[in-house]
């Protein structure tokens, strides 16, 4: 910037000095007393706008420093930030006025608005609800998507049990197991549900809701009634069970450390390939399962640039096999299918109860036998007549729930193909021995 | 890609046989003259499309497979749910706004500037109500920042899951922010009321019918919190917030609240359904972690990867990634072809922008041998990103958010890439 300044002024000057050598040459030759005359005027002309010139170039040479000083003083601003850590954005000026914008909020505009609560109560409307009511409302307006007992339905979110789960594998994470405050129960109802038709429910409806919910963890009576007046004293099962992040003590004083960049380790070898290899098929549908297995990958050595030579060249082998007698494609096929109900069953080594019973050793089982498991009446009445869950049983029973089930509180709406219905069966025999 | 041929990054993914095809296509010991060069072609001498045909741009139809995608039964409901950035076939740090990944948990919201408010109330001064034009009238600036879903990699937890960087690692976007200083909004409704300011807090709350509210602690609500209205230079996309969203720098994508109608001051967290139900880490006691905020450093190489196989067979390979962190700026990326034996440091795009994407590159003349793929990333604080392992060993598996663990690339000779876990 200083440079081409300096460049453009210098010329100036420079050409006017030139201008007026020459003025003066001409005058020295021997013209007539008119043209010395004249000339002499040029020369006084000349001259004043030799000075002019002068003048506009200490002028902008004054300029140049200026420039020069703030462009000296932007690099330091700009050179302290970087070593701040900062980006080089300059930040936007602040005053200790007001820049006057906006205007002063009505107070009803604020209560419109203004409806979170706060942890001990604060923020709560006026109200009351109790759980038996709560159980009416919430069958109209929660139950297609949480369930009638709120364990949710699909994939939807399961609002009761799973206590004492936190430690599991799969967490089953719930307003009675999980959430620390009721605060938070009573405000996301009253906010932001139902799904497509929030901000709808009066505070009583939320009061008698949120007693439901509390009422199908089994934390209070039905006859519980929850108000503005007895919210605060109410403590939840996982209160304590939060610690505020904790990395920069556990993690990050550990982790800041020059890491090793040569022969880190002997050797390395691939344990897991992915579950899905087609994540998004082109022709839509599902997710395609992934049946290779690590078992023809190379392993890695220490001090080669890539893999050794210890391939082996096997044809990929299913990843589940656990009969002879199952068709590997129809169980990998019945693994899918079963997500659909992986929300509340478990299968497999060391599988629990959820809100659905544990189905290990399912074919040949007394139907209402799992241990530990709070079977609907229909089950227990089952489970009296000695019937026994066979493949036939468990295809019916899948197909229409409700129809084969009257009363079950699984809330699946049940498989329609046969295709899925035979997968499943392969699946849960394959895992569940 | 290639319309005549017919052949697309999925017909890669079908095994080696495309490859094969696509290698001696691209051989550059082609006997014959390319017909290509020889042939005069259509579009050199016909005339091409007129200004004006759109006018607003889309890319070219071959780009068609470079979009957002959703794995469906991840979620109950595509209105309550997430998608993915194709951050395998980008390069450079910018995400394009069309591409950028969505979360919604009540679904996308048309909300005109005309009927845009946002409050400031609670503990401060003087309560305020803001129109849109207000918002423009303030002194903004313009900053590059990363938007990470802390669940981002959640699926990976337990192990190799989904093959493809868009599936890993695609809840991600970076983008130029124009906004407002929040603590410029604060200062104008005043703080004083608020008194001591070290232990109050910024509860935010979007106008969109889940209503998602955050409690932001006012340390970094006066630090380099953004209203923002624009970003990559043109307004917000719906889908993004429209037309005002909150951008919280280095902090997860859930407090980057969308739709922003209102800021209220006050003396303790709200403990929002987001902020405890959600986004916090369970761990193999069954304790949580809660107010996990900054998204720790993190890499990924985006191409070679499952969705980006090395179609040109060996000899010169461009291994590209991306890194990040939420604490501040990328110092290093090292890059491991063999499953994390040994490290070369990769070259850095462009530096200096903080908690901002970072690109890197190592270029190498692959030999064709199968290669592990990793990268690892380093920021200003001195912090190497972790491994899975060490991420276990200190969480557990029941986690599902925060998980920044070095990612692995089985590539095998064909050049195919998948999703793997190595010992």
């Amino acid at each position: 910037m200083s440079k081409s300044l300096n460049q453009i002024v210098l010329p100036v000057a420079g050409g006017t000095a030139l201008a007026l050598s020459a003025a003066l040459l001409f005058a020295n030759m021997d013209y007539g007393q008119k043209k010395i005359g004249a000339l002499e005027q040029r020369v006084e002309q000349i001259s004043l706008q030799a000075e002019t010139a002068n003048r506009r170039a200490d002028d902008e040479a004054a300029a140049v420093s200026d420039l020069k000083e703030k462009i000296a003083e932007i690099q330091a601003a700009a050179e302290e930030r970087a070593a701040r850590g900062g980006d080089l954005t300059e930040r936007a000026p602040e005053s200790g006025d007001k820049f006057g914008l906006g205007r002063t909020a009505k107070p009803e505009e604020v209560a419109a608005w203004d409806v979170d609560v706060l942890p001990d109560g604060r923020g709560l409307p006026e109200g009351k609800g109790d759980a038996y009511w709560g159980e009416e409302v919430f069958a109209e307006k929660c139950a297609s998507c949480h369930g009638d007992f709120a364990e949710g339905v699909d994939n939807w979110p399961v609002l009761a049990g799973g206590f004492d789960t936190l430690g599991d594998k799969d967490p089953v994470k719930t307003v009675g197991s999980y959430w620390p405050y009721l605060s938070t129960v009573f405000d996301y109802v009253h906010r932001s549900m139902p799904f497509g038709e929030a901000q709808t429910l009066t505070a009583d409806e939320t009061y008698a809701i949120v007693a439901y919910i509390l009422y199908s963890n089994d934390l209070v009576d039905d006859d519980f009634e929850l108000s503005h007046e007895n919210f605060a004293a109410f403590e939840m099962y996982n209160r304590d069970g939060f610690v505020i992040d904790d990395r920069p003590a556990l993690e990050y004083a550990k982790w800041r450390a020059e890491p090793c960049m040569e022969s880190c380790k002997p050797s390395v070898e691939i344990t897991m390939r992915a579950t899905f290899l087609d994540v998004t098929p082109e022709d839509g549908g599902e997710s395609v399962m992934n049946h290779a297995t690590a078992d023809d990958t190379p392993t890695f050595v220490a001090a080669a640039p890539s893999a050794g030579t210890d391939e082996v060249a096997a044809e990929d082998a299913p990843s589940v096999a656990a009969s002879a007698s199952l068709d590997p494609v129809l169980v990998a096929s019945g693994e899918k299918v079963f997500k659909k109900c992986g929300a509340c069953h478990a299968v497999g080594a060391g599988a629990k109860n959820k809100s659905g019973p544990h189905l290990n050793g399912l074919f040949g089982r007394q139907m209402g036998s799992v241990d530990g498991f709070k079977y609907s009446k229909v089950f227990v009445a089952a489970q009296e007549q000695g019937r026994v869950w066979d493949e036939v049983a468990l295809a019916e029973f899948l197909a229409k729930p409700r129809s084969y089930m009257k009363g079950t509180k699984m809330a699946f709406s049940g498989l329609r193909k046969q295709d899925d219905l035979d997968a499943i069966t392969a699946y849960l025999k394959s895992v569940g021995e | 890609m290639d319309a005549k041929t017919g052949t697309s990054r999925r017909s890669f993914l079908k095994g080696s046989v495309a490859i094969a095809g696509a290698s001696v296509a691209g051989a550059a010991s082609a006997s014959e003259a390319d017909p290509l060069i020889t042939d005069v072609q259509d579009w050199a001498s016909i005339t091409g499309a007129g200004v004006d045909e759109t006018p607003y741009g889309m890319p070219i139809s071959f780009e068609k497979d470079v979009v957002r995608r959703n794995v469906e039964w991840l979620t109950a409901s595509p209105i309550s749910s997430i998608n993915f950035t194709p951050i395998h076939a980008l390069d450079g740090t910018i995400t394009p706004q069309g591409c950028a990944f969505e979360r919604h948990h009540s679904g996308a919201i048309e909300l005109r500037k005309e009927d845009y408010r946002l409050m400031i109330n609670g503990l401060v001064d003087n309560p305020l109500v803001f129109h849109y034009a207000d918002l423009e009238r303030f002194p903004r600036e313009n900053h590059v920042y990363f938007c990470e879903c802390a669940a981002n990699t959640g699926m990976e937890w337990a192990g190799a899951q989904l093959n493809g960087a868009q599936f890993t690692h695609g809840m991600i976007h970076n983008m130029e922010y124009t906004g407002v200083p929040l603590r410029t909004l604060l200062n104008e409704a005043g703080l004083a009321a608020a008194g001591e300011l070290k232990d109050k807090w910024v509860y935010v709350e979007g106008a969109d019918a889940s209503s998602n509210g955050r409690s932001i602690p006012m340390e970094k609500a006066l630090d380099d919190v953004l209203v923002a209205f624009k970003a990559n230079g043109e307004a917000l996309r719906m889908e993004h917030g429209y037309p005002v969203r909150l951008v919280v720098p280095g902090w997860e994508g859930n407090m980057w609240v969308k739709w922003l109608r209102r800021i209220e001051v006050t003396d303790m967290a709200v403990e929002s359904r987001e902020e405890t139900s959600k986004y916090t880490d369970v761990y193999e006691d069954g304790t949580a972690r809660k107010w996990t905020w900054v998204m720790d450093a993190k890499s990924v190489i985006t191409s070679p990867s499952p969705q980006m196989p090395i179609a040109h067979g060996k000899g010169p390979l461009v291994i590209s990634g991306l890194a990040w962190s939420g604490h501040g700026k990328i110092t290093r990326v090292d890059v491991s072809r063999d499953g994390g034996i040994s490290w070369e440091t990769a070259r850095l795009g462009k530096q200096g922008d903080t908690k901002a994407l970072t690109r890197f590159y190592l270029d190498i003349d692959w030999d064709g041998n199968p290669m592990l793929l990793q990268s690892r990333a380093m920021d200003e604080t001195g912090y190497v990103q972790p491994t899975k392992e060490q991420l276990r060993a200190m969480r557990g598996e029941n986690a599902v958010y925060h998980n920044n663990c070095i990612q692995t690339w089985f590539v095998d000779e064909n050049g195919v890439a998948e999703n793997v876990e190595v010992s």
